[in-house]
């Protein structure tokens, strides 16, 4: 007798345990490897739930307390100029609560170790005050004073990836001036919680930051004195939100109005409530996996107890146990090894959360962002344990109890087979009789041998299914950024410039070639279906940024319509042929039916093309430019950022490395994480799985085995018959559970899109072939207990007993 | 069937002046069973030697280790002192694949509940043997022997107890064994039934003169014996010449 078998029985007899509860912690003890597979399989599941909805509710929470604390707007608006005067008709627009004008543009930055421009939005503070609407959360130092217009109050992220403190300074480049700015405080703010420049892909909190500067300093460089350009809104509960829109944008558009948006579409607003969309639907998708997976062993772990329990639930039953007090006894094991998984898992979960949530933390800047789990969560995770347990144990329990005394002490006839298809097959081509026995085991339990195939494909599909997902950003990568944009770096410009611009910037030290692009914003409407997005206008043989059709190969900008991003196209419900009415939002706001003409391959953004001539004369002006794309000499690069951080017309430089970068950090620390989670997951499903369904088929055949052992079969013959077994299962599991894996990811991968990002389904053979080894290595290691207990098997002790 | 001819009474297999050759030759074989801080000694110190092609029967109660020493004999248990000896080849020293290989080539075994494999047919259950044995008979000359010949394609399930342990002598005899051992082979069965099986067993050791050991705690089935070796406490008592052997049938109990 081991020595906790030992303590538990003399604690049990200490403490006057009943018999029967004795019996349940030595099989409990007898069964801890089978028990420990099945409980970890159930926190599996409860530990995903815990973590995914507990990150849910803390998201959900500091989103709403910061929203509301510094009341951010529900209604947005930019413009060219307008006098302040206009506030008051503003204001006069029924169903707004409260409105306020801001002065809001972008600036490059210049900052000290850092050859590349940074980007900067500049945010007005009205006297010193903090704003009414998208207040900022002082985290360091103070608000600017009123008056003084070399201070200035910088994001956090920004701070904080640029080592930026109080006091330091930086350099920005207002309107054409070089300016030097002291920082004086430090914040966060609920508009940019996920903070992202326009145009990238990605927060890169080192390239872009906000910035709060006195109103009247940015009034007087910008030459909006007495005046402003942008407008936040919040509504009264009962107003109408489109009705808002209408009116701000009739009010604004006479001063240069770019179409006012509600909350929905604001980038950062937007951004988290996607995040929580997904985090909420792979909630919904992975635990009950689990959980079943978790009842499918029950099930078979706990009917088989009941099975070789046959003659003791007989005794029982004739000593005058009731139906009630036997079959509670397996309940209670049921609910032993149900409530340690649930306890293990919520103890997980509780990890796990916390992991999720310093992800986050990273995306996502709130003043606040602490995992915690809600009362209701923990409930739901016991209620679904609880289901779980149920679903898979009281079939057997009821089996328990309705079963006779008398018929429960016959003894048992041996497993009744019959003469399937197979026999004559096996004759034909001299089928090896340890290979019959394993082809009549699978085919005499087929709902077992089903399900056990069926739990070893999730854990396949598990992996498939989450792992695809990198195979795709890695063709997102590898188009976007080595096929479509294929520029070092990209310069904006603070207005639309004469297209000499082009000539200039391409004699600066460095460049190789450049491509210059005219972007208008405007509005697309098809039908009663409307997009706010921009018209890029693209030059004839582009070669640094191309259009690149459904098969990814260039193609010539459309001279005489629209080329769609294939998710424009869908969200506008427009095919090639169809007309789409275009609205444009600025200068001279021509409004034009343009044909669709072409579908681009676009992963990122939502942006329609025209050819940059076609653009040009939409605005009725010469060659015109918005930006130069730039290819640069790597070695000069240094040099041409001096440069370009000198003229007085650019407005940002966005560097396409950077942005790549960015990117691919993002995704790296996220997927390893992810990678790491789901192949632990997998890899507990494939083992909690094949572990229990060898050892049950085990004790189910340890006579079998240990006869044959007897007619002289080696240790290895009789191992063949079970791992044959377990093998088997594997092998037609691994194809399925790719198919399944395929299968789930076409599902999930329309719930990865949104307006931002269009993943495309991309499962490269090394995803399934990584899949499928994961599964195969925990088979196999299962497969080496399992031959672990057929070395140790009991001959003359097994043979001497009636089964 | 002849009996050798000069077996005489003796109270120790070793002064038995034989001249059969020799199958099995146990010396001294001891085996303790340790079962946490209490030993039990199942056999204290037996001497035997089986010659070729003899019929015998150990006759004891439960639990003085006739047992112990048929599975000893049969390679499925190492004695705890002692040497065995199978046909002067020392058994003690094999390894575990050894021991193997001397089963699957050598030796038969019969258990008193059939041990048949359900998932495999009568004809397959023989099968298992027949494809690795070295040296075997066909199936259905093996089920033929037992008298089957008309039940290959049946499981265990379809087959009545007496039919079982027919198949499983079937199963032990088709590798044409040296030695077939039979632990309690009527046990589970009623006396009727017994009978077949038995005749079956006889027929086996004297059509294949294959060393034949029979356990049983029941003395009618003695009879049949070339010699009955009687166990208590394990210790041998008393090794018996058998002159009068009956057939099978002649048996009552």
């Amino acid at each position: 007798m081991n020595p906790i078998t030992r303590y538990l029985l003399s604690w049990s007899m200490a403490v006057k345990v009943s018999s029967l509860n004795r019996k349940l912690l030595r099989d409990l003890w007898r069964l801890k490897g089978q028990g420990l597979a099945i409980a970890t399989v159930v926190a599996a599941g409860i530990a995903l739930m815990v973590a995914v909805f507990g990150s849910v509710s803390a998201l959900t929470l500091s989103m709403d307390a910061f929203y509301e604390h510094y009341r951010f707007a529900d209604v947005f608006a930019s413009l060219k100029r307008a006098p302040n005067s206009l506030e008051t008709r503003l204001r006069a627009i029924d169903g707004i609560a409260n409105l306020e004008t801001r002065i809001v543009v972008s600036v490059p930055l210049d900052l000290e170790g850092m050859a590349e421009p940074a980007t900067g939005r500049l945010i007005s503070i009205l006297e010193g005050r903090n704003p009414a609407i998208n207040g900022v959360h002082l985290r360091r130092g103070r608000l600017v004073e009123p008056g003084r217009s070399s201070e200035v109050v910088i994001s956090e992220p920004f701070a904080m990836a640029n080592y930026l403190t109080l006091d330091d300074t930086v350099f920005a480049t207002i309107n054409g001036k070089k300016r030097k700015l002291r920082i004086v405080g430090i914040a966060l703010t609920p508009e940019y919680i996920y903070a992202m420049a326009p145009g990238e892909l990605m927060p890169d909190d080192k390239h872009f930051g906000v910035l709060w500067m006195d109103r009247e300093a940015l009034a007087a460089a910008f030459d909006l004195n007495e005046a402003f350009n942008d407008v936040v809104v919040t509504l009264r509960r009962d107003a109408r939100t489109g009705y808002v829109l209408e009116r701000l944008d009739d009010v604004l558009k006479p001063h240069g109005g770019l179409g006012a948006y509600g909350r929905k579409d604001q980038m950062s607003h937007f951004f988290l409530t996607n995040e929580l969309t997904q985090l909420e639907a792979m909630g919904g998708l992975m635990p009950p996996i689990f959980l079943a997976v978790a009842a499918f062993l029950l099930n078979i772990v706990i009917s088989r107890i009941v099975t070789t329990e046959h003659e003791q639930i007989g005794l029982l039953k004739a000593f005058g146990y009731t139906d009630w007090e036997v079959g509670r006894q397996y309940l209670k094991l049921i609910f032993v090894l149900v409530g340690l998984g649930l306890i293990m898992g919520v103890i997980a979960g509780q990890w796990l959360g916390n992991a999720v949530m310093g992800l986050y933390n990273d995306y996502f800047k709130f003043p606040l962002l602490a995992y915690r789990v809600e009362p209701q969560v923990l409930f739901m995770a016991a209620l679904v344990s609880a289901a779980a347990g149920a679903a898979g144990g009281l079939g057997a329990v009821r089996h328990a109890v309705r079963l006779s005394p008398a018929v429960a002490m016959a003894p048992p006839m041996p497993t009744a087979f019959r003469r399937t298809g197979f026999s004559a097959l096996f004759a034909r081509f001299n089928v090896s009789q340890l290979t019959r026995m394993i082809f009549r085991h699978v085919t005499r339990w087929p709902v077992r041998t089903g399900l056990t195939i069926t739990g070893i494909a999730f854990a396949v599909a598990i992996l498939v299914s989450s792992l695809f997902f990198m195979d795709t950003v890695q063709h997102v990568i590898s188009v976007m950024f080595f096929e479509k944009e294929r520029q070092t770096l990209t310069v904006s410009f603070v207005e639309p410039r004469a297209g000499a611009i082009e000539e200039e910037i391409r004699h600066l030290p460095g460049v190789l070639a450049t491509q210059r692009v005219r972007s208008v914003s405007v509005r697309l409407h098809k039908g009663t279906l409307t997009e706010r997005t921009a018209i890029t206008g693209i030059v004839s043989h582009a070669n640094l940024n191309r259009l690149l059709n459904t098969s990814i190969n260039p193609v010539e900008p459309p001279p005489g319509g629209l080329a769609l991003s294939e998710h424009l196209a869908t969200k506008l419900g427009a095919g090639i042929g169809d007309m789409v009415r275009v609205e444009v939002m600025q200068e001279r706001r021509p409004v034009i039916d343009l044909p669709v003409v072409q579908i681009v391959e676009e992963y990122i953004g939502l942006t329609a093309y025209m050819s940059l001539e076609a653009v040009n004369r939409l605005m009725l002006e010469g060659s015109t430019v918005t930006g130069v794309h730039v290819l640069a000499d790597r070695n000069h690069v240094n040099a041409l950022y001096r440069r370009l951080k000198d003229m007085p017309a650019v407005a940002g430089v966005s560097v396409t490395t950077a942005a790549l970068d960015s990117f691919q950090t993002a995704m790296e620390s996220t997927m390893y994480v992810m990678i790491g989670v789901f192949v632990a997951f997998a890899t507990l499903i494939a083992f909690g799985v094949t572990y229990n369904s060898s050892r049950i088929a085990l004790s189910e055949r340890a006579r079998a085995l240990a006869s044959l052992r007897v007619l002289g079969f080696t240790r290895a013959e009789v191992t063949y018959i079970l791992l044959g077994e377990l093998g088997l299962q594997t092998l037609i599991a691994l194809p399925v559970g790719c198919l399944l894996g395929h299968g789930i990811a076409l599902l999930i991968s329309p719930a990865l899109n949104t307006d931002m990002y269009s993943f495309p389904l991309i499962i490269a053979d090394s995803t399934y072939g990584f899949s499928v080894t994961v599964v195969v290595v925990s088979a196999i290691i299962c497969g080496f207990l399992v031959r672990q207990r057929v070395y140790q098997l009991e001959l003359v002790s097994v043979l001497k007993t009636r089964e | 069937m002849t009996p050798p001819d000069n077996y005489l009474d003796t109270h120790g297999a070793e002064s038995s002046p034989q001249t059969g050759d020799e199958t099995f030759r146990a010396e001294g074989i001891s085996k303790v069973y340790e079962t946490g801080e209490t030993r039990v000694h199942a056999l204290r110190g037996v001497d035997l030697t089986l010659y070729e092609g003899e019929l015998v029967v150990l006759l004891g109660p439960s639990g003085s280790g006739k047992s112990t020493l048929l599975n000893i004999l049969g390679g499925l248990d190492q004695p705890s002192a002692g040497t065995l000896y199978f046909r002067g080849r020392e058994v003690t020293a094999l390894s575990q694949e050894e021991l193997t290989l001397l089963r699957r080539d050598h030796i038969g075994f019969v258990f008193q509940f059939y041990n048949l494999i359900p998932s495999l047919t009568a004809r397959e259950n023989v099968a298992l043997v027949t494809e690795i044995a070295r040296n075997p008979m066909t199936t259905d000359d093996a089920l033929g022997l037992v008298g089957l010949s008309h039940r290959l394609n049946h499981f265990p399930a379809q087959m009545s107890g007496g039919e079982q342990q027919r198949v499983a002598i079937a199963r032990a005899v088709a590798k044409n064994p040296s030695v077939l051992l039979c632990d309690e082979p009527t046990g589970a069965l009623d006396s009727k039934t017994g009978i077949v099986v038995l005749q079956a067993i006889a027929r086996a050791n004297a059509e294949l003169n294959t060393t034949t050991a029979v356990i049983t705690h029941n003395a009618g089935i003695a009879e049949m014996a070339d010699r009955v070796i009687r166990f208590a406490d394990g210790h041998i008592i008393s090794v018996e010449r058998n002159e009068n052997r009956r057939p099978p049938e002649e048996l009552t109990w």
